[in-house]
């Protein structure tokens, strides 16, 4: 025998390579039973295919929306910040920015109540009632001027619900409107006459500095002379605190998990959640201009205060520490983290 | 604490300062030192004593001074950082494949822990046998292995009015691009029987955004791949451990991460991801929907502003990436002229289907101003657009699929800068 295969003994080994043998049938897993169906295939179409049966009117549904949704989409659903708008923007779709929302841009309603009941509250996806969600969708309507106070949003009058924008959409037509523009052999030499340069990303100044640059950029604090009231202050805030520079450093990196809803610092603000200086030792539900859920309220009213027995309590598992509080965090898992996080808040005062 | 090579600055300060210490505009150290090299003449530290062991870092992350060489996000574009997205730093990274560390993380409800034991996968719908799978069924079933870009349909997409953002990795870097092994769609699908009149699959995510697509039957039956390595190794958390969606050339929403669910139908679902998001809004207030492969796309990733020319003139390597999701790259064409010329780069090998190619323009920089460009061709004849011309088509609120041709202006110094030019 030749030490080297044969051409036709070679393409079989290639074949074999690239394209495993397939059965028809390789008998691996196991049938789906109708309840573990019924709980996964939730998803709702446009013709209204997979609703189940239930129905809720706008007034409720403001109530339930200013209790769940609005710490992130507004009071009229016109969004917080970043958090997305869910109202207005109608005839917007074509001006330099148009606003895109569930009355200005959303084809289906189906989308609104699918996407509410499957992945809605932030944080807390799958908690709502279906009542809840026709509720908050009938508010969302509402919102958009498309439904009147007292419509009643069900599985019945769904189909009723004419969407603004239901027609503003075209399936992707770029292999007519682009790619024959854009195919073939490009030019080479002698392509433009002159270039000029029209627009330069440094003027608007928005790319993120590394650390390193961020730390050289700040004003030079060692040069400032310390008065005899900051060295007090200082000494002052030692000694009653004494934090330990390894647990505080710890806590810093634990809270990165509240930062999207906590601010602490010279700048703290109230966000999705309250801002948090001063937090240890202080009166629960006592930030001004928050507006805290009813659970935090009677426990405030019953003289909850924030000792760091109490927010370890709180922080291992919110929501069994506070049933309906409307922080959606799952919790923090180890002592460790607790006790890292308490130092690190006790280092914000008022 | 990071230590920052010299070499990789990302902005005009940080850029003086490695400029210093290269000893930028003098001539080429080496070839004309008249002092030796202490360095050389002196015996290190490193060459004397001893280095660790084995088993100081069990499982190894890039040495320190390359700490600078990581996923940065832009705090302004999203309202936290659990509904969000960072950028892979393709400036500093070189051929193809994207280390899974640090590449870039798009999530809507934040990167959830779910283990093999808990992981389960339903076939459901229009099939002869409604399935669940175990994470430990899915290795049985024949796999391959087949290396794709996966781009975000947003990339670029702060650049539609204008140059913003100063950095390849911002302006380009919601891509990565890895070697997959997983289970084709096909396979899965055949096991449980599709019904033909089924035209559609439904997708969706275990993770609380229920993050779910509907996939053409065609596209589903061809190249799908249902993946649980990458590189070699497990999927990370944040793309998807323990097994994600492939969708090869099509845009990355539609990659499920956490897959939990393929149902198939016969119409779409119109989930909010392909209604209210992932919709190109024309100059007319119409829409696009369905706008799933990626066009032609390049970028020249060095030098660029993150990374600038610290050397001086003399001979230049000009690199970038190249991709197309409608199949390979056959061309990459670089102009130092914003346009006016270009010459065709090499690229490093011959182009794959839905895979990044890394091209490279071995130059002579004389030292004088450029205005860097590159134009990726693939194998339908497609040639990447200017900016200006997707507008004319687009107008500048489409956010989405915004593939046009990039430019750096590299001045005399060296460092560079994200303009846009007539």
């Amino acid at each position: 025998m030749s030490k080297y295969l044969k051409p036709a003994a070679l393409l079989t080994v290639g074949c074999l390579i690239s394209a495993p043998a397939l059965a028809d049938d390789f008998g691996l897993g196991r049938p789906a039973l109708p309840d573990e169906i019924a709980a996964w295939d939730l998803d709702v179409r446009p013709d209204g295919t997979g609703l189940p049966v239930g129905s809720g009117d706008a007034l409720t549904g403001e109530a339930v929306f200013a209790d769940k949704c609005a710490s992130c989409h507004g009071d009229f659903a016109e969004g917080v910040g970043n958090w997305p708008k869910l109202a207005g923007g109608e005839d917007t779709l074509a001006d330099p920015d148009p606003v895109k929302t569930v009355g200005s841009y959303w084809p289906y309603l189906s989308t609104t109540w699918d996407y509410i009941n499957r992945s809605m509250p932030f944080g807390d996806a799958q908690s709502l009632e279906a009542d809840e969600v026709y509720a908050i969708t009938a508010y969302i309507l509402y919102s958009n001027f498309l439904v009147d106070d007292d419509f009643v949003l069900s599985n019945e009058t769904f189909l009723d619900v004419e969407m603004p924008n239901a027609d503003g959409f075209i399936v992707d037509d770029r292999a007519e409107t682009e790619y024959p523009h854009w195919t073939g052999e490009p030019c080479m030499q002698d392509c433009k006459g002159t270039v000029e340069i029209t627009m330069r990303a440094r003027v608007l100044d928005v790319t993120p500095q590394s650390e390193e640059e961020a730390a050289t950029t700040a004003e030079p604090s060692e040069t400032a002379p310390e008065t005899a009231e900051q060295e007090v202050e200082q000494a002052v805030a030692e000694e009653a605190a004494a934090p330990d520079p390894e647990l505080v450093a710890k806590g810093e990196k634990v809270f990165r998990k509240c930062k999207a809803c906590h601010q602490v610092g010279d700048k703290a603000k109230n966000r999705v959640g309250p801002h948090l200086n001063g937090v240890v030792g202080r009166a629960a539900g006592s930030v001004d201009g928050f507006r805290y859920s009813s659970a935090l309220e009677t426990r405030a009213e019953e003289g909850l205060v924030w000792t760091p027995e109490e927010l370890s309590a709180f922080l291992a598992s919110p929501k069994s520490y506070m049933k309906g509080t409307k922080m959606s965090f799952n919790g923090l898992r180890k002592d460790a983290d607790l006790e890292a996080i308490n130092a690190y808040l006790a280092t914000f005062g008022e | 604490m990071s230590k920052t090579s010299p070499g990789k600055p990302t902005s005009r300060r940080a850029f003086l300062r490695g400029a210093a210490a290269t000893g930028l505009g003098a001539a080429a150290g080496a070839a004309s030192a008249n002092t030796s090299d202490p360095l050389i003449t002196e015996v290190q530290p490193w060459a004397s004593g001893l280095g660790d062991g084995v088993d100081v870092t069990p499982y190894g992350l890039p040495i320190e001074f390359e700490s600078d060489v990581i996923r940065r996000n832009v705090e302004w574009l999203t309202a936290d950082t659990i509904s969000s997205v960072n950028f892979t730093p393709i400036h500093a990274l070189d051929g193809t494949i994207t280390p899974q560390g640090c590449a870039f993380e798009r999530h809507h409800s934040g990167a959830i822990e779910l283990r093999k034991e808990d992981y389960r996968l339903m076939i459901n719908g229009l099939v002869d046998t409604p399935l669940v799978f175990s994470y430990a069924d899915l290795e049985r079933f024949p796999r391959e292995n087949h290396v794709y870009f996966c781009e975000c349909a947003a990339n670029s997409g702060m650049e539609w009015a204008g140059a913003q953002l100063n950095g390849a990795q911002f302006t380009h870097g919601m891509i990565h691009n890895m070697e997959y092994t997983g289970v084709p769609l096909r396979t899965l699908l055949q096991e449980a029987g599709y019904d033909t009149a089924g035209k559609w699959v439904y997708v969706e995510g275990a993770d609380a955004s229920s993050n779910g697509r509907s996939i053409p039957m065609e596209k589903a039956l061809d190249d799908v791949l249902v993946a649980f390595k990458a590189n070699g190794e497990a999927l990370r958390k944040e793309h998807g451990y323990p097994v994600r969606l492939v969708v090869p050339g099509w845009e990355g929403n539609m990659w499920i991460k956490w897959l939990r669910r393929i149902e198939v139908s016969d119409a779409p679902v119109e989930s909010r991801e392909e209604t209210s998001k992932y919709t190109d809004v024309l100059e007319d207030g119409t829409a696009r929907k369905w706008t799933w492969a990626m066009d032609a796309k390049s970028v020249i990733t060095s030098p660029s502003p993150q990374s600038p020319i610290t050397h001086g003139p003399g001979p230049l390597v000009i690199t970038g990436l190249a991709w197309s999701g409608r199949g390979a790259i056959t061309r990459v064409d670089v102009s130092t002229d914003g346009g006016k010329t270009w010459q065709t780069a090499r690229l490093a090998k011959p182009g794959e289907k839905m895979a990044l190619s890394r091209f490279y323009l071995d130059t002579e920089w004389d030292g004088s101003e450029m205005l860097l460009q590159a134009r990726a061709m693939d194998d339908t004849g497609y040639v990447q657009p200017t900016k200006n011309q997707l507008r004319e088509v687009r107008g500048l609120n489409s956010i989405y699929h915004n593939n046009g041709i990039q430019t750096w202006w590299v001045q005399t110094t060296g460092e560079a800068e994200n303009v846009e030019v007539s």
